[in-house]
């Protein structure tokens, strides 16, 4: 299907990194929906919380002590633009999640400011997943999510939760904000699940 | 917070351009007759994708501009400086031309009739165009909910939908101010300068007002403007937002 539209040609045509229909960006653009959280790291906590109730509990000064590392990684936005070779440092949810008790099967990512977005337990457990707290050597701006976000980079970016404030587990798929707005459950840029039903 | 659960598939479907409109020199108006359009809330956007003879696609999102009233929808792209599509809609595509959409997207920056409460808009430059759908929505609703619209703008000729302001501003529920940032018409008191705290105290609603404000524009326009609100007492969960476009520095 699909009509060829007159008088078009195209001229970016991607390259072989990108997943289908997106476009290369050397810039960092923003996407939010709401203002800019300014959580100083002082007051800043994480949390994950289990199915059955059990919490774990980190502040700043707990969080930085962890292990951490260098995270080097493609970024993929589902307004169509990806960055390539993001560097990042931030603490692996392997380790987070390394003495957390639980069977779940599901996610909840909370934000400071309210967002939320959901994803499959698997996701972000064996090297996949991480919360990030420095970009490109710097503290994380509070516009792309500082002091701390969830970098979740296998999937579209608005899975990777800024200002994120703590981990829900659960038996059950529950959506997240996006996902909630229409946006698809999963995000899979390779398979392009931008929209429910993808 | 008040939410749209919208879960079903979302296909493409080719409209026909029935009309263009010049707004400025680098922006217009597409409307388009798309015949299976379910309709829209104010504020939602739409996935436009382009085709190329050997096969070759690109796409991107644009704000509806037009309040669905049953027929037709109007899109209003700004030119991207080194866009792809942009460039594209505003100079190559007229009208009879087919144009694939899919739609609608988004259930968060929407503003609805039955909305409670006082409707502050807050645009910059194209930033304005999901603004003028809800001030449209708000028009063909006869909403009687008071709405206020701030467009910063860098000067007159820079300023989209020029007739249609002046008609939704006829309406004693609607004012429209204008901030200047380059360069104000004659008789304007204000000097050319971004929006700032003593504007939004002067014509925007106040926290008392409980209103619920739509932010959108280019990234720093955003970041700037939602600062001064929460900054000014405006509950950030009633703030919500839209930005476009590169951050403006290096993060």
């Amino acid at each position: 299907m699909g009509s060829v539209s007159p008088g078009f040609t195209g001229r970016r045509r991607g390259g072989k990194d990108l997943p289908p229909g997106q476009y290369l960006t050397h810039d960092f653009p923003v996407l939010s929906a709401g203002p800019t959280p300014h959580i100083l790291p002082e007051h800043w906590e994480f949390t994950v919380t289990t199915e059955t109730g059990g919490v774990s509990r980190w502040d700043w000064a707990a969080f930085m002590a962890l292990p951490s590392e260098d995270i080097t990684k493609d970024l993929h936005c589902v307004t169509r633009w990806s960055k390539l070779g993001t560097d990042w440092r931030g603490v692996s949810l392997d380790t987070l999640l390394a003495d957390v008790e639980t069977g779940a099967d599901y996610a909840m990512a909370h934000s400071y400011g309210g967002y939320t977005t959901n994803l499959p337990l698997e996701d972000l457990v064996d090297g996949q997943a991480w919360v990030a707290y420095e970009y490109d050597g710097e503290p994380l701006h509070p516009e792309h999510g500082g002091p701390a976000r969830l970098l979740v980079p296998h999937l579209y970016l608005w899975k990777s939760a800024k200002w994120v404030r703590g981990l829900v587990l659960s038996d059950t798929e529950d959506l997240g904000f996006w996902e909630t707005a229409g946006y698809h459950e999963y995000g899979d840029p390779w398979k392009e699940q931008r929209y429910a039903g993808d | 917070m008040e939410r749209t659960a919208i879960r079903r598939r979302l296909t493409w479907q080719t409209g026909t351009v029935t009309e263009v409109r010049e707004e400025t020199s680098t922006a217009r108006t597409i409307a388009l007759d798309v015949p299976d359009w379910p309709g829209h809330l104010a504020g939602q956007h739409l996935d436009v994708r382009l085709t190329a003879p050997d096969g070759y696609r690109a796409s991107r999102s644009y704000s509806i501009a037009s309040a669905w009233t049953g027929a037709g929808i109007e899109l209003t792209v700004e030119q991207v400086p080194d866009g792809e599509v942009s460039p594209y809609l505003v100079d190559v595509l007229k009208v009879g031309d087919p144009l694939e959409i899919r739609g609608p997207v988004g259930g968060w920056f929407v503003w609805k009739p039955e909305q409670p409460g006082p409707v502050q808009l807050i645009g910059g430059g194209s930033g304005v165009v999901p603004l003028m759908a809800m001030l449209r929505a708000h028009s063909a609703a006869a909403s009687t909910a008071p709405a206020r619209l701030l467009y910063s703008v860098r000067r007159p000729a820079s300023v989209i939908y020029v007739s249609d302001l002046k008609d939704v501003a006829m309406s004693e529920e609607v004012a429209i101010t204008f901030a200047y940032t380059r360069e104000a018409p004659p008789g304007e008191s204000r000097e050319p300068k971004r929006i700032d705290a003593e504007l939004l105290k002067s014509v925007a609603f106040q926290p008392g007002d409980e209103p619920t404000t739509y932010v959108c524009g280019p990234t720093p326009f955003v970041e700037t403007v939602a600062d001064l609100l929460v900054a000014a007492g405006h509950d950030p969960a009633r703030v919500r937002t839209e930005r476009f476009g590169p951050t403006g520095g290096p993060r």
